[in-house]
């Protein structure tokens, strides 16, 4: 596995596990509350920060596990990532309808705020997914 | 993404006729991860024109000893 790919996968993990846990314990509190009194803005940022920190500290894993083949990219690495990403933009473009209706909707901006970020998450799943699968089964 | 490349190569054969070169020798020869070298041989993925050039002056021949385009159907029925 080059080590594009093992970030790939490292990026698509953190994305998923943090967003769970951020998604956990924020929606848990809906229908117990009311959701004016969630305080999500700040869990909201740590598990931005905490998505970027770990998903570095991923690579970092990666590069100390094969050294010789730490930040070693090349053409191929260029187009799958070239790819994921457009796949990944068109994601969001779909998902973002979710939060635009929310706010036509006049939703409070819990949800639209949230929505936002599933959206980004979805995205980043995707365009992973769409990554790795080029790398296995050819690009 | 995904679709299979028409186009064949020897890399494998002109590997073990050139000292049993390794997959990373020749990444490391060609500048790319070896990663790149094993998924080119298996079909996986069609280098760029300058990538091709570059693994064929790698084993020292031509462009065409190491990558072949196989003839369209046309062509053949025009041939024959």
């Amino acid at each position: 596995m080059s080590f594009e790919e093992k970030g790939t996968w490292a990026y698509m993990i953190v994305v998923l596990v943090v967003s769970g846990i951020y998604f956990a314990s924020v929606l848990s509190q809906v229908g117990q509350v009311s959701v004016d009194e969630i305080k999500y803005i700040r869990p909201l940022i740590t598990a931005i920060i905490a998505t970027i920190v770990a998903t570095i500290a991923g690579y970092i894993v990666a590069a100390i596990s094969a050294p010789t083949e730490a930040d070693k990219k090349d053409e191929r690495d260029k187009y799958i990532h070239r790819f994921g990403e457009s796949v990944g933009y068109t994601a969001l473009g779909v998902m973002n309808l979710l939060p635009l209706g929310l706010a036509m909707a006049e939703f409070q901006q819990f949800w639209i705020a949230n929505a936002i970020f599933l959206a980004g998450v979805v995205a980043a799943t995707i365009s992973s997914i769409a990554k790795i699968v080029a790398y296995r089964r050819g690009f | 993404m995904g679709k299979p490349t028409k186009v064949t190569n020897a890399i494998r054969a002109l590997r073990f006729a050139n000292d049993e070169m390794t997959q990373a020798e020749l990444a490391d020869k060609v500048g790319v991860t070896r990663q790149t070298i094993i998924a080119i041989e298996q079909g996986r993925y069609s280098p760029s024109l300058e990538m091709a050039f570059r693994i064929a002056r790698a084993f020292g021949v031509p462009l065409d000893e190491v990558f072949r385009y196989p003839e369209s159907e046309e062509k053949r029925r025009t041939k024959s």
